[in-house]
């Protein structure tokens, strides 16, 4: 006998996802889930993003990894709240494990959480997290031909963050190229170039967050 | 890793199908399985065979179809297959496009005892 069944597998990740972003609108937190692959700079761009917007806002980092708990005392060294998931393995968060973080951090207290995804450029963009925003951070050495190889993250992402740009002259990295090929994927992305550590750009992409920020709370 | 925790998920979804059907075994899995799924069809058939060991599942066979990647114009309507990821429509050249299939993992039907 055969059975239609017609269910697809993440459905059940988008549920709970769903169920994060009520809870966050509910409250009026705003949630970006931040993706790159590893040592592209997730955990310098959330310090740049606390930096530029903790004073104003009230903030949390929910950090992923396989294993360890390096950076989530990176965050908690800045004294904002920071929660570790380690994924114990697995290569992206899931729904289950924010709406775990997100009870555990009282959201009626907060205005902004922050996700660092694990570091991958392939599974964190099947897996939504009901996040408002997804960020995907793409390094300069990475180079710019990324987008040809993990084509569904930079066609998810919202925003594309391009750190580390004052490596440009030491490297063949085309900019021109990349933004080409990554608008003709996802013409809604808005793309930033930027470097945590000269800071140049930066202050353009926290001007931008904010805004995106406001505006959600204002509903 | 990947494919683990998605197996679990497609695993979960039969056995509850096959449970409500009150089947004493699971013959044969429908799979759909778009063209840029992060998915794979190897590691998916990997994990089915130990995560199904000791189920009513135990054993069935895994059948994916492919769909290919298909989007749709917002503007003009025109539905294209997509080559490269260039979601630029290939009729009006607008650029308001979406993705419609190609990126889906689903469980179609299962066929049971």
């Amino acid at each position: 006998m055969e059975v239609e069944v017609l269910e697809g597998i993440f459905d059940a990740n988008e549920i709970i996802a769903a169920e994060n972003r009520r809870l966050l609108d509910e409250h009026g937190v705003f949630m970006m889930n931040i993706m790159s692959s590893p040592g592209a700079g997730k955990t310098s761009v959330i310090l740049a993003i606390l930096e530029g917007i903790s004073k104003e806002y009230s903030c949390a980092v929910i950090e992923g990894d396989i294993a360890g708990k390096v950076d989530s005392e990176r965050i908690a060294e800045t004294g904002v709240p920071a929660i570790q998931i380690n994924t114990g393995g697995s290569c992206h968060l899931e729904a289950k494990q924010v709406n775990t973080a997100l009870k555990r951090l009282k959201v009626d207290d907060l205005d902004v959480v922050i996700v660092e995804n694990v570091g991958n450029l392939v599974c964190p963009a099947e897996f939504k997290l009901g996040e408002d925003l997804k960020v995907m951070i793409l390094s300069v050495a990475e180079g710019h031909d990324k987008p040809h190889k993990y084509p569904l993250m930079f066609s998810e992402s919202d925003i594309l963050l391009v750190n580390k740009i004052d490596m440009i002259p030491l490297t063949d990295f085309d900019m021109a190229k990349l933004k080409e090929t990554v608008t003709r994927m996802n013409p809604r992305v808005k793309i930033f170039e930027i470097s945590c550590r000269t800071k140049e750009g930066v202050g353009e992409w926290i001007a931008f967050l904010k805004n995106v920020i406001a505006e959600k709370r204002k509903k | 890793m990947h494919e683990l925790s998605v197996v679990e998920s497609m695993v979960g979804i039969v056995l509850k199908h096959a449970e409500r059907n009150r089947a004493r075994a699971v013959k044969k899995i429908n799979l759909v399985l778009g063209e840029v799924s992060t998915v794979m069809e190897e590691p998916v058939r990997f994990y089915f065979e130990i995560i199904s060991k000791g189920t009513i599942a135990e054993g069935a066979e895994l059948f994916f179809k492919r769909t290919p990647l298909i989007g749709e114009c917002g503007s003009c309507g025109e539905r294209f297959k997509i080559v490269d990821y260039d979601l630029t429509c290939p009729k009006c050249n607008s650029d308001d496009c979406s993705i419609i299939s190609g990126r889906e993992f689903r469980v179609e039907s299962i066929e049971i005892d």
